[in-house]
């Protein structure tokens, strides 16, 4: 059991050993250029695979999960966003379900208590929702600031974001919100795989590996910002010569850049063939993209094919004489 | 009844303290244990419509007499399902196992079984899936220890007997979808692995005999077609005796109004029986007092739909002679009765498998002029949906008192909360024929009701501990209910139910009773002519006319 997270941890610390040192002994180049391409391209490729997979995957049935009261008659109150029966109903579902995870907010938690009353209690269960929507938002304003790093000069939206991100304006350099919430978040998110029962038993190595991954490439980049410090410039002239296709190593970056780099690279690349795919998968889920009008509209099944049925005819020829017997009309006499 | 165990003895054995060990590991042991699985089809009812591998086999013992290649088989018929179903495909791949569905399963709170939490019952699939179709798997497989690092497995026979115990211990509830950020249906994922298993001839005979019957005899009791007219007529003197009215239905009438189809369920066990009372009454009320001609018909007497819980071959098979009836006798619309699945079915299949219904005319109830827009394509309306719409235009005129005696509280049924909507219709109905009406907890109650533990096609006997362990989160809900408020009726709009509740209710809380919600029509609705009436459709006495007894 604990090798499910005990592997994990041992493959993120290797990655990271083998950047560091390999970074150390001249391999820069294949650390910072090399398998940083590589990555982009698994990911590209591999994200646009997966998602072209599943929407060549026929959708053969109109079958949304409806989470409120139907559109039926006039005078009774449709829920339009929990059950939408339109497209802009769709649209507003999914994107309170995208972008603030609407679902997870309605989790509850079952305590069953055995004792004379055996109640089962349910209580709202609020946490995974905030630690989840705190990890995917500190994620995203991380990826979007080092935005910083591959545009020149830097666009004001990001910059914009920057200062937004350091509003609490303390120590120098200027502490990023979400260079706290982020790993705070993901840390919870490994308590609860850890110590919560229940999850601990569903949990994979595939579940606790990008965790650590995402832990180890916060670790880095922090360190980096607020401790070890790295050469900014020489860091920047890099990265801009990786998206202007001019790739080069400036000297003095250090080898701790190289292992967080590699540890982002690796994440891009394990991307597309991980759970992390949910990303793409939220957008195409027919329970919650699709309209509750089946009724109303007709839904069309690309391979809908013919089957055998027992026909009318057949059963009255099965049954004739005992319906003309009990005085049921029949289409044949005899 | 779950012989074996007292409700106090099925609570001792609840225990969420999943063991800590990998779950990969725990296959070979999972024991097909007497009181939690269903008996296998037999090969008569297989063999019906011709599907795979009818023989006759036992599912505790050793040999399951499956077909040489069966591996193939289930192999290629994932492929199939993976290229035809995008649900199945993204399930299959976007489960970050959060758990945050875990508790929502109520076979998982009624056993502690981990491998009812929904998430694992999927990953019981899904770990084949990752062995066998993802590039990741195939590379983990050639990696000492890498299978069981990426929870994968490849498809033993062990593998296929836990999946066919645990995806016969879930409902298609679809309590989990509500939950999950992805929206990620086991209901859907069961039915793929059911419809897998029938590849291999692993039906239930809960689920195969009422196919077979439903495709023969046009219901799933196998009822006759003289022997359901007698029925129905039996009750047609039952309620002379009770309103001094005679409520003879049409049978096969060509050229009817109104195709009316419900669950055979109703026409044959109590207390069903009593809701069929209630159609009729209904009817002959809205015949006597508008000239609305309905018929029923003995060839599509069936509303629910059993091949659901088989694959979507065979619910489209059973499913055409909704169509192939209406077209016959020439109606213009269809009303289905208070059933369940039935109405998952009809709402988001039928049209799609066996539509256009482009002889049928948009649905318009001809009393108030009301055109039910939300089934203009699928032409065929809940009577729910019809009765409010009759009550809001006060084309009924109704009797609360008759009622009195009923506390009651209502049961959404899972596959129309959760695959429909249909959630404040029968309320309003209720509220129109009832006067003492209390909600369950609201955790337990529309899009978050509990299912009764036995739909899907569990609703046998043998399987009884299993059931009740399922029915405990509805029960506790229910319970809360009748001490708080006195509540001794369980109003329903679904058929299982009507059948399985009374189970639970007999099990966990005896001193309630299930009742549809057309039989409290029933009561209530004054017919033009009636007597007098003394006693209810259950023959009991009515409010108020106890003493004169």
């Amino acid at each position: 059991m604990t090798q499910k997270y005990l592997i994990p941890l041992a493959a993120v610390f290797l990655l990271f050993l083998v950047a560091y040192t390999g970074a150390g002994a001249g391999l820069g180049w294949f650390f910072g250029i090399v398998f940083p391409y590589l990555a982009i391209i698994a990911f590209l490729v591999g994200f646009v695979i997966k998602v072209m997979g599943w929407a060549r995957a026929a959708v053969p049935f109109r079958i949304p999960t409806t989470c409120g009261q139907q559109k039926s008659l006039p005078w009774i109150k449709q829920n339009r966003i929990d059950n939408p029966d339109t497209a802009s109903g769709v649209f507003v579902r999914m994107l309170l379900e995208i972008f603030l995870f609407r679902s997870l907010f309605r989790n509850t938690k079952a305590a069953f208590s055995r004792s004379a009353s055996n109640r089962i209690t349910y209580s709202w269960e609020i946490f995974l929702w905030v630690a989840a929507l705190a990890f995917h938002y500190a994620f995203l304003v991380v990826l979007l600031r080092h935005f910083r790093f591959f545009t020149s000069p830097v666009p004001f939206p990001v910059q914009f974001l920057e200062a937004l991100d350091g509003i609490v304006q303390l120590g120098l350099p200027g502490l990023f919100l979400s260079g706290v919430v982020l790993p705070a978040a993901a840390l919870f998110l490994l308590a609860r795989r850890l110590f919560d029962q229940k999850v601990r038993y569903i949990s994979q190595a595939s579940d606790y590996f990008p965790l650590f991954l995402i832990l180890g490439i916060a670790i880095t980049g922090i360190s980096m910002r607020y401790f070890t410090k790295v050469d900014i410039t020489a860091v920047k002239e890099m990265t801009m010569g990786l998206v202007t296709f001019s790739p080069t190593i400036p000297d003095g970056i250090g080898n701790l850049f190289y292992a967080h780099m590699f540890l982002v690279s690796v994440l891009f690349a394990y991307f597309p063939a991980s759970k992390l795919m949910h990303l793409g998968g939220v957008f195409l889920s027919p329970t919650r993209n699709m309209a509750n009008n089946t009724r109303a509209k007709r839904h069309v099944n690309p391979w809908n094919y013919d089957v055998p049925i027992h026909t009318y005819e057949q059963y009255e020829d099965h049954f004739r004489d005992k319906m003309i017997e009990a005085g049921l009309p029949v289409e044949k006499k005899e | 009844m779950a012989d074996e165990l007292t409700p106090d003895e099925l609570l001792d054995k609840i225990d969420y303290g999943t063991d800590s060990g990998n779950w990969l590991d725990t296959t070979k042991s999972v024991q097909i244990r007497p009181g939690m699985y269903c008996y296998a089809a037999k090969p008569e009812s297989v063999e019906t419509l011709s599907l795979p591998n009818a023989r006759s086999w036992n599912p505790t013992e050793e040999d399951w007499k499956l077909p040489d290649n069966w591996q193939q088989i289930i192999h290629e018929g994932i492929k199939e399902r993976l290229e035809r179903f995008r649900t199945f495909k993204i399930f299959m791949d976007v489960c970050v196992r959060c758990g945050a569905c875990a508790d929502k399963c109520h076979f998982f709170l009624g056993t502690g079984d981990p491998k009812n939490m929904p998430v694992l019952r999927a990953e019981l699939l899904r770990s084949i899936y990752r062995n066998d179709f993802t590039t990741a798997g195939k590379i983990l497989q050639n990696i000492p220890g890498g299978q069981r690092l990426g929870g994968n497995r490849p498809l033993t026979l062990d593998a296929l007997k836990e999946m066919w115990y645990y995806f016969f211990q879930c409902t298609e509830c679809r309590r989990c979808s509500v939950f999950c950020p992805y929206g990620i249906d086991t209901a859907e994922i069961t039915i793929m692995a059911r419809e897998l298993f029938n590849l291999l001839g692993l039906n239930i005979d809960w689920i195969a005999t009422p196919v077979s019957n439903c495709y023969t005899t046009g219901n799933h009791l196998g009822i006759q077609p003289h022997a359901f007219k007698d029925m129905l007529e039996f009750f047609v003197e039952d309620i002379e005796d009770i309103t001094g009215v005679d409520c003879t239905p049409n049978f096969q009438k060509k050229g009817a109004d109104i195709l009316f189809i419900t669950p055979s369920g109703d026409v044959f066990a109590d207390p069903g029986t009593y809701t069929c009372q209630g159609y009729l009454i209904l009817f002959q009320y809205l015949k006597e007092k508008y000239g609305l001609d309905v018929t029923w018909s003995t060839y599509a007497s069936e509303g629910g739909n059993f091949g659901f819980f088989t694959s979507h071959e065979t619910m489209k098979r059973l499913n055409a002679k909704m169509y192939y009836e209406a077209k016959r006798l020439g109606v213009k619309w269809i009303l289905g009765g208070e059933c369940g699945h039935m109405w998952r079915v009809i709402h988001q299949y039928m049209d799609t498998m066996n539509g256009p219904a482009d002889f049928l005319e948009v649905p318009v109830n001809p009393i108030t002029g009301t055109k039910f827009h939300n089934a203009a394509s699928t032409k065929m309306v809940h009577i729910t949906e019809f009765t409010a719409d009759l009550i809001k235009h006060n084309k009924l005129e109704l009797d609360k008192s008759r009622n009195a005696n009923r506390i009651l509280t209502f049961h959404d049924s899972c596959n129309p909360a959760r695959g429909m909507g249909l959630l404040d219709e029968p309320r309003y109905v209720i509220n129109n024929v009832c006067d003492n009406f209390y909600e369950m907890p609201p955790n337990t109650i529309r899009e978050n009701t509990f299912c009764c533990g036995s739909g899907a096609g569990l609703n046998a006997g043998e399987n009884m501990e299993l059931r009740m362990a399922g029915a405990l989160p509805r029960a506790t809900a229910l319970k809360h209910v009748h001490e708080k408020y006195g509540v001794n009726t369980l109003g329903t709009i679904c058929a299982i139910d009507r059948a399985a509740l009374s189970t639970l209710c007999e099990y966990w809380v005896p001193e309630v009773e299930v009742a549809g919600i057309h039989e409290l029509v029933g009561n209530a609705l004054i017919l033009p002519g009636e007597k007098e009436r003394t006693e209810d459709l259950r023959m009991e006495p009515l409010p108020g006319c106890e003493e004169e007894e």
